[in-house]
């Protein structure tokens, strides 16, 4: 398979010359970082090339998760795939869930009653609040402060995830989600133990930033490092925090308006320079926003029902056709398609994986970078193996 | 001043070290295992088979449809049907599961057996320390392992567990009422049959058909069938009534 | 946002003889496809990628499918001279008879694009393109020159399903390791043999650890009854 050059001189046409050459003389040191390494968010394998400590090339090698999770989704009715989806980013099953539902719920075009959109609202952006304080705590982690920050964010996490569990009957595989609405109806109780914990939030996000983010070791370690431009990363089909820290305004929430999105007012945190500094004062402020979409809509849940009364659970077989529904993940665009034939399990089912994708730029990120500044570029990638895998 | 920085991220570190000895808010950890956190009512982890009454294999509500087995996503629920049928805690006699096995190891608490069970008779546990030393045998739960008394359920999903009860005491509630109500019709039928039978016998005789119409009419009186229909088969019946008779008599001719 | 058949105008208009089909979709969610044919594709791609008006600089997904090769039988009229014996006296008659025919219609892989806009924030434009079939020709061209984020998809779909892009610049195999023969998502694909402990076996599965104990190929885990 021969490289072509550029064919049309079009700024982002395939380039494949290596950006970085190396200097000095004798020969280039192979290091494999993975599949067992503490900072590699999973079991992930790199290999880098280095020239002293700058890289002058990295492979990444995928696959040691590969659960054959679209396989099994063709073997599975529609329903029996939902606990499925749990397991791809197992860090925000919720949204997993809302995603997967969303395409099914396009498929067979079923409408969904409004006190469900609510729920499934406060359960994303609960789960958003989560993910990005567990991916900031991780990043930090890697950077050599051991932990703290990282229990600090699994402490408003342990909240969060004490609410699903009384909800959902389990804290990381919910399975809540169904297509027409929620399995089930969370009480009055719950939603009052949702506004307590939410009122402890925004304490949380400002103890968080004063922590961190004036730290002069973070700003310095961080600041200038893995500088993705937006070209490329529009190019690259980049999308989630890693997107907008570089600066493109693309939120599907935003574009899309899916569920009820359109009824509630928050900013879209942009970034400047597209280095991990942005990306992770992306996080925060988006952290913030989410807190104050939750706010807007713990007030307004109303009541009704929460499943669409004209829903099937057993016996279901959607018309042949096909649909593709995506969601704004934690981690980026998550989409699901699927293409049926009229049987009760699905033809084709595939998950767009965001992390994977937000994968295909690690190289051009980390060339010529030291090498200690791989974990950092990594990290601020934030991807789960589950989902790169599947 | 450079390290200001770093120096504001020692203070919120030390506050929240300092707190954590004075506000309860602060210390989120528990001593794990003599001290443990109560689990949330709605927490699940494996299933069980609920059974109602002290006896476990009477009591057993299953009465191995295998919905569960055909929904179960990884498939790890293993039934095989009994052949012959045991009266259930109300006394009808149902089929039960010989076999009832699930292997916990693949089990994924997914719930989705809970949610498809039309009878109420699987529902999720919350024990999670279940470690064992045989790993193929030791996590495949059989009947027995998994049937759980109707009060542990109400120790462990009080809410559920409630309405849970309610609903099959509403449905048996229907179920007497409909009972009920056809043994008042039959009843009824029944009468209405007598009655026409009463109008009937003094058209009996001219027939020929003294003993057998007599023999005939009991049975006619318990089904409730209008007498039309029976008419066919009276001489059947009087035929194999008059069988034994003659047979005596031809012996005795012979 | 233009419908599809708008789109297939202008893409007509820009590229002629481009040969761009629309393949309806029947369920209810109208996400109508476009299916191209992949001599011209790479050049309708280069202009949905730079009209300024449509500017799908984001490529979202990339999906392969398979579909097997059909059994179609269908009954057909056939007039055909027979020789019967009509009044005793031999004959030629044409007879029409109703008779089966069946032949096979080669499957083929398929690839599926969807296609946003981050600049004008519509879509999704889906589109499509067929191989010949599912054993030698299954070449198509590459989408990797023009979107980035096709580099890891299609060696994916090549990795699972056995398309060839040509003109990838780093075609190996993504999720399974470099060794591995066989494409594991293709629907004749067949698990490897290790059915060694299948307590709650169903089906398909049931069949392969029955066959699996009573070839003593390898070890098998049995485990006693406990009642």
């Amino acid at each position: 398979m021969k490289t072509p050059a550029t064919t049309s001189g079009h700024a982002l046409d395939w380039n494949r010359p290596p950006v970085f050459e190396a200097e000095g003389e004798g020969e280039l040191l192979e290091v494999s970082m993975g599949p067992h390494h503490p900072s590699t968010h999973g079991v992930f394998r790199m290999d880098v090339a280095l020239d002293g400590e700058r890289v002058v090339r990295l492979k990444p090698v995928f696959g040691y998760l590969h659960r054959n999770h679209e396989q099994l989704g063709q073997s599975q009715s529609y329903l029996g795939n939902m606990p499925y989806t749990d397991r791809l980013d197992y860090f925000c099953s919720m949204t997993n869930n809302w995603a997967y539902a969303l395409a099914v719920e396009k498929l067979v075009g079923q409408a969904v009653p409004e006190r469900a959109e609510y729920i499934r609202v406060i359960l994303a952006e609960l789960t958003r609040v989560q993910n990005h304080a567990s991916a900031i705590g991780f990043l930090i982690q890697e950077m050599g402060a051991s932990g703290t920050p990282l229990m600090y964010a699994f402490r408003e996490r342990e909240k969060i995830l004490d609410l699903f569990e009384s909800l959902s009957g389990s804290r990381m595989m919910c399975n809540y989600m169904r297509f027409g609405g929620c399995r089930v109806d969370p009480s009055p109780a719950w939603l009052d133990a949702t506004r307590k914990v939410v009122a402890g939030l925004p304490k949380f996000v400002d103890e968080f930033e004063a922590l961190l983010s004036s730290n002069e070791i973070l700003m310095a370690r961080t600041q200038g490092v893995g500088v993705l431009r937006p070209d490329l990363a529009v190019n690259a089909g980049i999308t989630g925090p890693m997107l907008r820290g570089s600066g493109v305004n693309y939120d599907i929430r935003k574009v899309d308006y899916y569920g009820i999105y359109d009824r509630f007012k928050f900013l879209v945190p942009l970034g400047d320079h597209g280095d991990v500094f942005d990306r992770y004062m992306v996080r925060v402020l988006e952290m913030r926003e989410s807190i104050g979409i939750l706010e807007q809509a713990l007030k307004e849940v109303p009541a009704g029902p929460i499943m669409d009364s004209k829903a099937k659970i057993r016996g279901f077989r959607p018309k042949p056709g096909e649909a593709y529904g995506r969601i704004e993940a934690p981690k980026g665009e998550l989409g699901f398609y699927l293409i049926s034939d009229g049987s009760p399990n699905p033809y084709r089912y595939r998950v767009r994986p965001p992390s994977l994708i937000n994968l295909t730029v690690l190289e051009d990120m980390c060339l010529g970078q030291n090498v200690a500044d791989v974990v950092l570029i990594f990290g601020s990638v934030d991807i789960v193996l589950g989902e790169v895998d599947r | 001043m450079l390290g200001e920085g770093i120096l504001k991220g020692l203070a919120e570190t030390a506050k929240n070290f300092a707190g954590s000895f004075v506000s309860k808010e602060r210390l989120t950890t528990v001593e794990y295992p003599e001290e443990r956190l109560p689990l949330p009512e709605a927490s699940r982890n494996f299933p069980f088979l609920v059974y109602d009454g002290p006896d476990w294999e009477k009591g057993l509500r299953c009465v191995a449809c295998q919905i569960c087995e055909k929904e179960c996503p990884p498939k790890c629920i293993y039934i095989e049907k009994s052949k012959d049928k045991k009266p259930d805690f109300v006394g009808k006699p149902q089929i039960y599961p010989a076999k009832f096995d699930i292997d916990i190891s693949v089990c994924m608490s997914c719930q989705i057996c809970v949610e498809v069970c039309p009878f109420e008779a699987i529902k999720m546990d919350n024990e999670f320390e279940l470690s064992t030393v045989d790993r193929f045998g030791g996590l495949l739960l059989d009947r027995q392992q998994l049937a759980k008394s109707n009060e542990y359920y109400h120790k462990v999903h009080p809410t559920e567990a409630t309405q849970v009860d309610a609903r099959l005491a509403e449905e048996k509630a229907k179920a007497e009422a409909k009972a009920k109500a056809d043994a008042a019709a039959k009843a009824k039928a029944a009468a209405d049959a007598a009655a026409k039978a009463a109008a009937a016998p003094p058209k009996a005789p001219e027939g020929g058909t003294g003993t057998p119409t007599s023999a005939a009419a009991k049975p006619r009186d318990t089904e409730p069938q209008p007498a039309a229909p029976t008419k066919p088969s009276d001489p059947a019946k009087a035929a194999s009534q008059s069988e034994p008779k003659g047979e005596p008599r031809k012996e005795g001719g012979d | 946002m233009k419908s599809v058949e708008e789109i297939k105008t202008a893409i007509e208009a820009a590229v002629p003889g481009a040969g761009v089909k629309i393949i309806p979709n029947p369920g209810p969610s109208a996400q109508h496809s476009l299916q191209l044919d992949p001599r011209t594709a790479i050049d309708v791609v280069r202009f949905l990628r730079d009209d300024p008006e449509l500017a799908l600089d984001f490529l979202s997904n990339v999906t392969g499918v398979d579909y097997l090769d059909k059994e179609v039988s269908e009954k057909v009229k056939v007039t055909r001279p027979v020789t019967k014996t009509v009044d005793g006296v031999e004959q030629t008659v044409e007879e029409t008879v109703e008779e089966t025919r069946k032949h096979t219609e080669p499957g083929y892989l398929e690839v599926v694009y969807h296609l946003f806009s981050m600049a004008g924030k519509h879509g999704p434009v889906i589109l499509r393109m067929r191989t010949g079939n599912r054993t030698d020709q299954v070449e198509l061209p590459s989408f990797t020159p023009l979107w980035r984020s096709a580099e890891f998809q299609e060696r994916e779909v090549f990795d699972l399903f056995g398309v060839v892009f040509s003109g990838h610049p780093d075609l190996r195999r993504l999720l399974m390791w470099d060794g591995f023969k066989d494409h594991p998502m293709r629907r004749d694909y067949k698990e490897p043999d290790d059915f060694e402990y299948e307590p709650t076996a169903h089906d398909e599965v049931l069949a392969r650890a029955k066959e699996h104990q009573a070839s003593g190929r390898g070890p098998t885990v049995t485990v006693e009854a406990k009642q």
